[in-house]
């Protein structure tokens, strides 16, 4: 299956948007991290952005970011949210009042606490009656986000939004979900075109000898294997460094995405 | 046609199973439907005290998973455990495995909360510090994590191709046959296991009655006086092939789906019923049928005032004021992440067997609604069925269910 990307969007320490980011994961820049200060969102309406969740607010700034990019009217944009755990500091949230004698939780913090609250509040946002799919494969999420978002865009044969996301888990559920950076990303991907990001050849190998592929410095490398939304690090640097390269995923035990990469010269 | 559907292949429902409050099986789903027997009875779960009615599966308490599968022990993994052994689900599945290959069929479960009681359990557990309890954070990922619920089924099952859960609150186990049929068409896999589990847990029960949608009685779909929806729990589980290797005359298959989203409010339907309308239009468009085609639509009616009004709309604009329509939340309850293959299957029942459920516990059809609503069964050749689902986040389907001929 082809596809070519047409927009990227990018939001980490170290990492705020795939245009400020390319230097450093082409390896050209050193990766300097330093906190990320609260996403703009500029696309939220302000009241949304005011009572929305940080998850929310990282994936409309990624998605925003690469849906401009393509210079696609986001209304016609179908799209597939992907994301391990979903809203874990709303569920912190949720399950401290649970836990207390009255049980008293507000009406909006049970509507967020749903896996496609970030993927509701994109569609509300950009008022889009697209289809829109939230999903999860555990540390495996950005995998199974990509291979859904790419087996839609082929068999509609129409561009689709990938937006693949997961936050800092808050204490007590870090104890059992320790995920220690944030990190979202969004890419749009088309039917085959000129003009764009890269051309991705994907496909799907049963696991042999080859390992998934890692991140060349150490510290970027622990972001990859800290966050599930970071596994998408090694074909971004792919698309940065801009040469024809493999980039292996990992989807569960048993199998692998393997992408092809061509970079597309504008 | 809209933009972008093809007509779609049919698929096969060459297995399929469900467990309801109503019953383990096929068989005690059905012969509720046929005595118009809810399961909806006053709120017992754990030490919930809200005055409201639930469809809880009976025995859940009474075992958990044991052995290698051990690690995945939870009330959404326990109920999806009771759905796989009913109907020689398990049997089909093997068959598959022997004619594909274990890696060559995919899983796709939908559910809104998965085992996300074990996180409230742990929660109520914490010590003095404040840490979560070791039984627990030891078994999130097999328990609460979204994913939990593919991964159980996967591994009761033996089956290792793609496997991902969609979550998409109440569309979600509808939606995993439109993701089933595009990982088949894309030949990444040659049957797929779809379906969806969810159970009961207090952030749905308190969290709907935060919202104030939970009813006091058991719940009156389409009914004048409805006042909101009862929760319910279910797993529903279904073998899909592509009809051009498994066809047989009077098989049942997906023959069409539609997606889409409101883009208006997370918890309120579009006043117009504008995302309800373009799912059933493209549900339409894949099955390249016209609306008079349609024998019957299993309303997503959850007896909510907003839902059933708005639903009402979008499905009179489309099918008029004669096509059969009916919801059947009043026997199971609103089953959320596991309604759309709840009443996929119930629609397969409906193929199967040639009746109707009439919309249990509506005393009178509310007059503003224009749909030709069942109020009680009906026994007729039913050919083609048609069931949308919607849910929180504004996301819509409409599943398209048939019998080949």
């Amino acid at each position: 299956m082809k596809v070519s990307i047409q927009g990227i969007g990018l939001l980490a320490a170290g990492l705020e948007g795939w245009g400020a980011s390319r230097a450093v994961l082409a390896g050209i820049e050193p990766f300097a991290p330093v906190a990320v200060r609260d996403p703009d969102a500029t696309l939220l309406p302000p009241n949304e952005r005011r009572r929305s969740s940080d998850c929310v607010r990282w994936a409309v700034q990624v998605a925003q970011e690469a849906i401009v990019q393509s210079g696609l009217n986001p209304r016609d944009v179908p799209t597939v949210f992907a994301s391990s755990g979903g809203e874990m500091g709303v569920l912190d949230t949720l399950c401290r009042s649970l836990a207390t004698p009255e049980r008293v939780i507000s009406p909006t913090l049970f509507h967020q606490s749903v896996h496609n609250t970030a993927s509701g509040y994109w569609s509300i946002a950009t008022t889009c009656q697209q289809s829109a799919t939230a999903l999860s494969c555990y540390d495996d999420s950005f995998a199974a986000g990509l291979l859904e978002a790419v087996i839609l865009a082929c068999a509609e044969q129409r561009p689709v939004l990938l937006v693949a996301y997961d936050l800092v888990v808050p204490a007590p559920l870090n104890e059992a979900r320790p995920i220690t950076t944030g990190f979202a990303v969004a890419f749009v991907l088309a039917p085959p075109s000129d003009g764009s990001l890269a051309a991705l050849h994907l496909r799907l190998d049963e696991v042999r000898q080859d390992e998934p592929t890692s991140m060349q410095g150490s510290a970027l490398d622990r972001i990859r294997q800290d966050n599930p939304a970071a596994r998408s690090l090694p074909l971004l640097s792919a698309i940065a460094a801009g040469v024809s390269q493999t980039v292996r995923l990992s989807l569960l035990d048993s199998q692998q995405l393997v992408l092809d990469l061509d970079p597309c010269l504008h | 046609m809209p933009p972008n559907i093809q007509p779609m292949m049919p698929l096969s429902l060459t297995a399929y199973t469900l467990v309801t409050a109503n019953g383990r099986g096929l068989g005690p789903v059905l012969q509720a439907l046929r005595e118009r027997r809810s399961a909806l009875k006053p709120c017992d779960f754990e030490d919930v005290t809200l005055k409201t009615y639930i469809g809880r599966a009976e025995g859940l308490e009474d075992f958990s998973i044991g052995n290698e599968l051990e690690r995945f022990d939870c009330r959404n993994n326990r109920l999806a455990w009771l759905g796989l052994q009913q109907d020689g689900f398990m049997v089909a599945v093997a068959e598959a495995k022997q004619r594909y290959g274990a890696h060559r069929i995919a899983v796709v479960m939908g559910t809104s909360t998965s085992g996300i009681l074990e996180t409230e359990h742990a929660y109520q557990a914490r010590d003095l510090a404040g840490s979560l309890p070791a039984w627990y954070t030891s078994r999130y990922r097999y328990t609460h994590n979204m994913f939990s619920l593919s991964h159980f089924v996967q591994a009761c099952l033996g089956v290792r191709g793609p496997a991902m859960v969609i979550s998409t609150a109440c569309s979600s186990s509808a939606k995993v046959f439109a993701t089933a049929d595009r990982l088949l068409r894309a030949g990444l896999c040659d049957a797929a296991i779809v379906g969806g589990v969810d159970s009961l847990c207090l952030t749905t029960l308190y969290g709907f009655s935060a919202l104030q949608l939970l009813s006091t009685s058991p719940c009156r779909p389409c009914d004048v006086d409805r006042d909101g929806l009862s929760l319910g729990e279910a797993a529903g589980f279904a073998l899909l092939e592509s009809s051009e290797r498994v066809s047989r005359r009077g098989a049942v298959a997906l023959l069409g789906y539609g997606e889409s989203s409101d883009g208006y409010h997370m918890s309120h339907p579009h006043p117009e019923g504008a995302g309800a309308a373009r799912a059933i239009r493209d549900a339409l468009a894949r099955a390249s049928l016209q609306p008079s085609d349609i024998d019957y639509v299993n309303l997503h009616g959850t007896a909510t005032r907003a839902n059933d009004a708005v639903e009402d709309k979008a499905v009179s604009n489309i099918f008029g004021r004669t096509t059969p329509c009916s919801s059947t939340k009043g026997w199971t309850g609103h089953t959320l992440g596991a309604a759309g293959i709840t009443e996929a299957l119930i629609s397969v029942l409906c193929l199967k067997h040639g009746f109707l459920p009439g919309t249990l516990n509506c005393e009178r059809i509310d007059p503003t609604l224009h749909s030709h609503i069942l109020r009680d069964n009906d026994v007729r050749p039913v050919r083609r069925i048609l069931s949308n689902i919607f849910g929180f986040g504004g996301n819509n389907c409409s599943l398209i269910l048939g019998t080949l001929r």
